[in-house]
């Protein structure tokens, strides 16, 4: 265990584990949304014919804290580069490439992690997944958002100088991306324009899959759900890295 | 006696667009030496040094360290130097020895031999009392010298210290200098130091380079610097060459996120 790589992902969750209040901070919200939507809306989706909305929206709110979690963990890079430790990394004799992906790999366990206590509070609010073998299978799908979007983070904020462009990022590319992947209603119903856009968004595959997991249904197919996912993230991953090698101190 | 160039830069040009941040500018430094790098903010200090460590790559000219270019040769650039950044760059909820052992991992150190010497050195430093602690409740001097510290873990043959004794007090300062003229001496290690003290400059460096605007406007040892601009002291000296008017240097975006971090609070 000698290897920068391992140190570096080391690092990320010695860093998740020690800001308690952080953690405790970050759960707020996905239960806010599970029990606030689950309960407010859960009896108008019923009446529509949908089914339990807790069933439905839970995936969704796990794919959600994923989502969060790993972007901000990538953009978190800014912060490094800003207060120094990330020059001590550029000046060692170690490849940027094993930065990069030690540091991702970190901070996609960190959102894994989240996933899954997201995950446990929705079975103390009373989701019930029908298939218990097949939770092992989620926990791929949620890793693989984890990276892809961790990665996504990384390479946005390789890009940026300081914190100003937070904002843009959680208008412009966080929120979109979970409203529009069938996170909170089913997708199978919108308007033609807005259903290209969820099938262009990542995580939708990555929601589906859970979903597909844990309830059994799925709008897309459990195979190919993995399969985007999985290029897409290698996708991200390699530009990441790419501008992640680019950056100059 | 001819000492081995351990650093040596030939007609080195830094461009950012049009703003030429070092211009033309060439120098060794003899193994086992300390050279002392000094001008007004903004004159092209952190921006060479930048470049000798492999951070930034040059626009025009010639770098060696250690006999090494640090464009081509990078890694064995970087094997050869240890650094203690301007800013600190230590990770904050790490604890002082998880830090060094994060240093030892990345220049490749084995297991036995990076026990030993983070003990060694934390000892050295006054720091091993306090080695789990998280950095972040240390105070500025120690930081420094945990970062000094660090920067020794691969003993590397060349010690970059970047303006180290900024904002410490002086019982810190004689610390640290001290403390590394000893390393120079009994390691043979060369110190490549830039600092505003020139006091400091004076008492432990065997060469200064005065650097402005990106230029060398003098070189040489600082006796040889106060006979040929007729001062008494360094500082005189120095003011003679660099003028008295006070540089202005733009809010950077590390001073915005300050700002950004004070209101944030939270988030770190």
């Amino acid at each position: 265990m000698n290897s920068p790589l391992y140190i570096m992902w080391l690092r990320q969750l010695k860093r998740y584990w020690r800001s308690k209040a952080r953690i405790v901070g970050s759960l707020a919200q996905p239960i806010l949304f599970l029990v606030a939507l689950g309960f407010g809306f859960g009896p108008i989706f019923q009446k529509a014919g949908g089914g339990s909305y807790l069933e439905f929206l839970a995936p969704g709110i796990i794919a959600m804290s994923i989502l969060f979690t790993a972007m901000f963990n990538g953009i978190e890079i800014i912060w490094d580069r800003q207060f120094g430790f990330l020059k001590e990394t550029l000046v060692a004799p170690v490849s940027r490439y094993s930065i990069m992906l030690g540091r991702t790999l970190g901070g996609a366990t960190v959102a894994l992690i989240q996933g899954i206590i997201v995950f446990i509070i929705s079975l103390l609010i009373g989701f019930r997944p029908v298939n218990l073998s097949m939770i092992l299978i989620s926990f791929i799908f949620m890793f693989l958002i984890a990276v892809l979007f961790t990665a996504l983070g990384t390479a946005i904020a390789s890009r940026l100088e300081d914190m100003q462009g937070f904002q843009l990022i959680m208008n412009f590319i966080i929120m979109p991306l979970f409203f529009l992947s069938g996170a909170l209603f089913p997708i199978e119903s919108l308007p033609e324009a807005l259903k290209i856009v969820t099938k262009i968004n990542p995580l939708s595959y990555g929601v589906d899959g859970i979903r597909a997991c844990l309830t059994g249904i799925s709008s897309l197919g459990i195979f190919m759900d993995f399969f985007i996912l999985l290029i897409v993230s290698l996708i991200i991953l390699s530009i990441g890295s790419y501008l992640f090698s680019k950056i100059e101190i | 006696m001819d000492n081995k160039k351990i650093i040596e830069v030939k007609n080195l040009v830094k461009k950012f667009g049009d703003f030429i941040a070092v211009n033309n500018i060439s120098f060794d430094v003899e193994e086992g030496k300390i050279f002392a790098f000094l001008g007004p903010n903004g004159a092209g200090k952190t921006t060479t040094i930048k470049i000798l460590t492999t951070l930034l790559q040059p626009t025009l000219g010639e770098v060696k360290i250690n006999g090494f270019s640090p464009v081509e040769d990078t890694d064995r650039v970087r094997h050869s130097f240890g650094i203690v950044f301007q800013d600190p760059s230590l990770d904050d909820e790490l604890t002082a020895y998880e830090n060094m052992e994060f240093h030892a991992i990345f220049y490749g150190i084995n297991k036995e031999i990076r026990k030993k010497r983070i003990e060694e050195l934390l000892n050295l430093v006054e720091l091993w009392a306090r080695k789990d602690e998280q950095v972040k409740h240390f105070s500025g001097g120690m930081k420094r010298r945990l970062e000094i510290a660090r920067g020794l873990i691969h003993h590397p043959k060349i010690l970059f210290l970047d303006e180290p004794t900024i904002g410490l007090d002086p019982q810190t300062r004689n610390f640290l200098w001290k403390y590394i003229v000893e390393m120079n001496k009994k390691e043979k290690m060369t110190v490549f130091l830039t600092t505003h003290y020139m006091d400091e400059a004076e008492r432990i460096s065997n060469k200064i380079a005065i650097i402005d605007h990106g230029e060398i406007v003098k070189i040489g040892t600082s006796n040889e610097i106060k006979k040929q601009t007729n001062s008494s002291s360094l500082e005189e000296a120095f003011l003679k060459l660099t003028g008295h008017v006070i540089r202005e240097e733009h809010a950077t975006a590390k001073d915005h996120m300050r700002m950004g971090r004070r209101v944030w609070g939270g988030r770190r």
